[in-house]
């Protein structure tokens, strides 16, 4: 392992975050910190993850799609970003992209993901949750 | 209070997550065996300066001469070599080694390197040229840099004129840069931004020069040896103390043991009384 990727591997062990097994198609909440002059809540946006980037290292980020009063919004996030407060899957969606992109030219019925029914849990995520 | 800059080698890049939510973009440099290697002094040399050595060169691929100057400073032969003017006050002795402590998280620096290469560019991608339009008529033209001068008068193109040729591969130096973070034991020094130069490429720190100079730098630099003499000294205070602490608590365990003994002794002095008493 060379020097970059260690102290990558470094941080994201320290950073500690517990993020859950998801890709494109899944239906994900990120509770996310906003600062409001001093004090700071959590605020989740929930919607369809369309996007993955750059694996699950320090570098990694994801886009979430959702539609907001009529209007479609697209948020990306650091994968690692201290202001993640957590993410939940809601939704396993069945998909054959690794990128959905083609969800931004879809309104309504034919923007719809089938779920998928099947799913099993990574191994290495189950023993690490055993 | 010009000290010492160091040698560094550009690991490469990464990004760090602060607390309050921000990402730095990082540049990895780390310091490999960076030893004091020579000294000019004014007497000698008419300036004062440090030549310091970093990397690790094979002894066979050093020429005589290089070896016989390595060998004059007793250190080993180094990949790379750099002079950096110092104040006569902050000299260094010869075999000293460096550490990524003589700069701290949140000063500003100077990096240069050399450049990546670009070879023969353009003057679109050399100087930022606009290049000719798409359309209306340009033919074959349309990255060309233009006109290059008037007429007639003065019939020629003056000197320096910005053209094509070779982009790259020259000294640039990118000024004030903060530090980020230090980590000494692997040598390591992350400043905020990028640096000139490709990963393995050797790069020169100094402190800022457009920043006033740091009041908590260390002079005449972090040196190995000095952490070596703190670190023995801490120990040995520690030990000292913890011998203080022994010694305190085998007296405090004595005087127990004696009032113990004195408590013993005075209840069985007490019995033989009472046995007495009974007795008689």
């Amino acid at each position: 392992m060379n020097l970059i990727a260690q102290l990558e591997a470094e941080q994201v062990a320290e950073l500690g975050k517990d993020i859950p097994d998801f890709k494109a198609g899944d239906t994900i909440r990120v509770g996310y910190k906003v600062t409001e002059g001093t004090r700071t809540r959590v605020q989740n946006y929930e919607g369809v993850c369309i996007s993955r980037k750059n694996g699950s290292g320090i570098a990694g980020s994801f886009t979430v799609r959702k539609i907001s009063f009529g209007e479609g919004v697209e948020r990306v996030f650091p994968l690692h970003s201290t202001n993640i407060e957590s993410i939940t899957v809601v939704r396993r969606g069945q998909v054959r992209r690794a990128k959905l992109y083609y969800l931004r030219d879809r309104r309504g019925k034919s923007a719809r993901i089938a779920e998928k029914t099947n799913y099993k849990p990574k191994a290495d995520a189950a023993d690490a949750n055993a | 209070m010009l000290r010492s800059g160091v040698i560094a080698k550009k690991v490469g890049m990464t990004r760090l997550f602060m607390e309050d939510g921000k990402q730095v973009p990082v540049t990895v440099l780390q310091l490999d065996g960076l030893q004091v290697v020579g000294t000019r002094t004014a007497d000698r040399d008419g300036y004062t300066a440090v030549q310091l050595g970093a990397g690790e060169a094979k002894a066979k691929r050093v020429s005589k001469p290089m070896r016989g100057h390595f060998a004059v400073a007793k250190v080993a032969p180094k990949r790379k070599l750099v002079e950096f003017r110092v104040a006569p006050e902050n000299l260094i002795n010869v075999g000293e080694e460096i550490t990524a402590d003589h700069y701290f998280a949140g000063q500003f620096v100077d990096v240069s390197g050399t450049s990546i290469g670009k070879g023969f560019a353009g003057a679109m991608k050399r100087h930022n040229f606009g290049g000719l339009r798409a359309s209306h008529g340009v033919s074959i033209s349309h990255r060309a840099h233009g006109s290059t001068g008037q007429c007639q008068d003065p019939g020629k193109v003056f000197k320096g004129k910005k053209m094509a040729g070779h982009m790259g591969a020259a000294r640039v130096t990118t000024q004030n840069l903060q530090v980020v973070r230090t980590d000494a034991d692997r040598g390591l020094i992350m400043v905020k931004g990028a640096v000139p130069g490709s990963k393995g490429g050797w790069v020169t720190i100094k402190d800022a020069v457009k920043k006033p100079f740091p009041e908590n730098a260390i002079l005449p630099a972090a040196l190995k040896s000095a952490a070596d003499e703190a670190r023995r000294l801490a120990e040995e205070a520690a030990a000292q103390a913890a011998a203080e602490e022994e010694a305190a608590a085998k007296a405090a365990a004595e005087e127990a043991a004696a009032a113990e003994e004195a408590a013993l002794k005075e209840a069985e002095a007490d019995i033989a009384a009472d046995k007495k008493d009974d007795e008689a």
